[in-house]
């Protein structure tokens, strides 16, 4: 009796197992169907899922689309390109930072030349914004407004997230740019970090830990922002006088099989009618339409440029042991170990 | 099977080398098996080839590997990498929580074993069932619903999340059924007939317990509590949104490992992660050894 009693439990488990794995499959299947097409495989960071739907519908209706399908992968951006690196097949590959390229440059996978465009090989733009509260309670508008007492900032972790970075480079730099040194730009993020009691892994965990009530302030993207506006989440968000200019880039692998169709869809990303999906899903078009003037320009708007690129960034502030972010957080923890 | 036709005396149990009854057909068969007790049979040796290859690909390359690429840079980059102070405030959080998680287990466990087995009431079939739901849950959703539950937004108004306790907690729900599963089967089958005995030669309930259940479930109880602590040390998706992930505070090796692949420091990963194998491997066999030795002495 007992071992029937666990004979069906098992077989339910199954069932369920079974129901669920028929589900993905569809789901799965439903994007990879071929048939005498040719198919593009396109492997991208999480967040701009929806603006590559609406963009590919778009591109389907166009006649270089029309016999094109697309195999559609979205995940975190830094496992996405160690998975292209590792023989996950992509013809287009579209991540949140520079680095994610880079490692594929270095693999061989994306050809050296990938940035010599117009747009130096980045499709969207975005900006970081400090979220705040519906009605802003606590006035936040600058950057020092964030350290002030009782202030609690939401950020992802730096070394779990690469698009955390962006947020560390643009406080960095905020204060730089505003005629502090390197020794002070440092300081500002120590005491940043202390008003920061939850490091998410992610930049997504960290909207939802900000929307599900904790915290005062959010590190964000614009397009972040904007999304979770768009879903109803009541929040509102401050362009900084000083911020820093996101860049998300986009390249073709040198393994495409269908390198002329990659080639051409990588074209229409640029198209008036992407950018300006691109656009209206919060991300800033980075040729001029006329969806960019909705964006506001901040006072003093820098680039990862002025801090010497990514290559020199992510070892200067983001080694795991010696660069300034695991400083930050090391001294942070030792003074808290102390208390 | 001529071997039914015969009969065995003790001689021919204990393998001499002449067996004295039995057909001239059975002779050689019996000689197999006795006295090659250490060769083992054909279909033994297979089932124990594919057993050691299913292993092997599965389970020991896969470690060994970790092993290696920890071992890369020498002693010397092994020990530094390990002694980096987020990589020690971690895995002290992580043993640390692993433990209190294997002791609260071991108790619970076995209590809820106990009342599964032993008690009747309405709901059992449904609560029985209930026991293995974490398993089947994606641990990542289980960090969700528990945040939900006990986080700032708690409709019970019990807020531990972004703390170490919620680390605990979290550990907690997906460990539930390693000891409730382990001792459930024991103690179903154990006879009551041994306490009833117990009883009536006039021992204590809490004597009897002790002398009689106890040392017949010890072994069970340790091997899900060694399970279950090792679970707890690898534990991801359920802690990775709990516990906010402070370095120093509330950062578990695991999230400290994830850190370090997506920082492009395999190696620093790989030693973390060799250390919580050792540790396992330690607390596995410590708890094996203890479980033997409970049963010579018992």
């Amino acid at each position: 009796m007992r071992w029937r009693t666990n004979k069906s439990k098992v077989a339910m488990v199954f069932g369920v197992v079974l129901a669920l794995a028929l589900g993905g499959a569809a789901c799965g299947s439903s994007s990879a169907s071929g048939g005498g097409k040719v198919q593009l495989s396109l492997v991208a960071y999480s967040t701009p899922q929806e603006a590559y739907a609406q963009i590919i519908k778009a591109y389907q209706s166009t006649p270089e689309g029309k016999n094109v399908t697309f195999r559609k992968s979205f995940g975190a951006s830094g496992d996405q390109s160690r998975a292209v690196a590792s023989g996950l097949t992509a013809d287009i590959v579209a991540f949140s930072l520079e680095p994610d390229i880079t490692r594929l440059v270095k693999a061989k996978l994306v050809p050296a030349d990938w940035n010599a465009g117009e747009q130096k090989g980045m499709v969207t733009d975005s900006v970081v914004v400090l979220v705040t509260r519906k009605g802003n309670p606590k006035g936040i508008k600058t950057w020092s407004d964030l350290t002030k007492p009782g202030v609690e900032v939401i950020t992802p972790n730096p070394f779990t997230s690469g698009g955390a970075r962006w947020n560390v480079m643009a406080a960095y730099g905020a204060q730089i740019k505003t005629g502090k040194s390197e020794a002070e730009g440092v300081k500002y993020l120590e005491d940043l970090f202390t008003h920061v009691p939850v490091q998410d892994d992610t930049a997504r965990k960290s909207l939802q830990t900000f929307t599900s009530g904790k915290g005062d302030v959010l590190l964000a993207y614009e397009n972040e922002a904007i999304f979770a506006q768009q879903k109803g989440q009541k929040i509102d968000y401050v362009v900084p006088d000083d911020t820093i200019l996101i860049e998300n880039p986009v390249a073709i692998t040198t393994r495409s099989k269908h390198p002329k169709e990659a080639k051409a869809f990588l074209d229409y990303l640029y198209a008036d009618k992407a950018q300006g999906i691109f656009a209206a899903n919060g991300y800033r078009p980075v040729t001029k339409i006329g969806a960019a003037s909705k964006f506001p320009t901040p006072k003093n708007l820098f680039t990862i440029a002025d801090f010497g690129g990514w290559a020199d960034v992510t070892t200067k502030f983001f080694d795991t042991d010696k660069g300034i972010m695991a400083g930050v957080e090391r001294k942070i923890g030792v003074s808290v170990a102390k208390k | 099977m001529p071997r039914s036709s015969s009969t065995l005396t003790p001689d021919d149990r204990l393998g001499t080398a002449q067996p004295a009854g039995g057909g001239p057909g059975d002779v050689s068969r019996r000689g197999t098996s006795s006295a090659g007790r250490s060769r083992p049979t054909p279909g033994a040796t297979l089932g124990l080839g594919i057993a050691t290859i299913y292993l092997s690909l599965l389970v020991l390359i896969p470690l060994a590997a970790v092993l290696w690429r920890s071992a890369e840079g020498g002693p010397g980059d092994f020990w530094q990498a390990m002694t980096t102070p987020e990589a020690l405030s971690s895995l002290k959080l992580t043993v640390g929580a692993a433990v209190i998680v294997a002791l609260i287990n071991l108790v619970m466990g076995t209590l809820i074993a106990w009342v599964l087995v032993r008690d009747n009431f309405p709901g059992k079939a449904v609560v029985d069932m209930l026991i293995d739901l974490p398993f089947a849950l994606p641990t990542i959703v289980a960090g969700l619903v528990l945040l939900a539950l006990y986080g700032p937004g708690s409709p019970l108004h019990v807020n531990i999340a972004y703390a170490r306790v919620g680390v605990v907690v979290a550990l907690l729900f997906v460990t539930l059924p390693f000891v409730v599963r382990t001792v459930q089967p024991v103690l179903l089958e154990l006879d009551k007939s041994m306490e009833e005995a117990a009883t009536s030669l006039g021992a204590s309930s809490a004597a009897t317990f002790r002398r009689i259940i106890l040392p017949n479930l010890l072994p069970a109880m340790l091997s899900g509590t060694a399970l279950a602590f090792a679970r707890a040390m690898s534990e991801f998706g359920a802690t990775v949104l709990i516990s906010g992930n402070i370095p120093f505070q509330t950062q578990v090796s695991s999230v400290h490992i994830f850190g370090q692949i997506e920082s492009d420091n395999v190696h620093g990963a790989a030693v973390v992660s060799a250390v919580l194998l050792v540790i396992a491997l330690v607390v596995l066999v410590s708890l094996d050894v203890l479980q033997r030795w409970g049963a010579r002495r018992g």
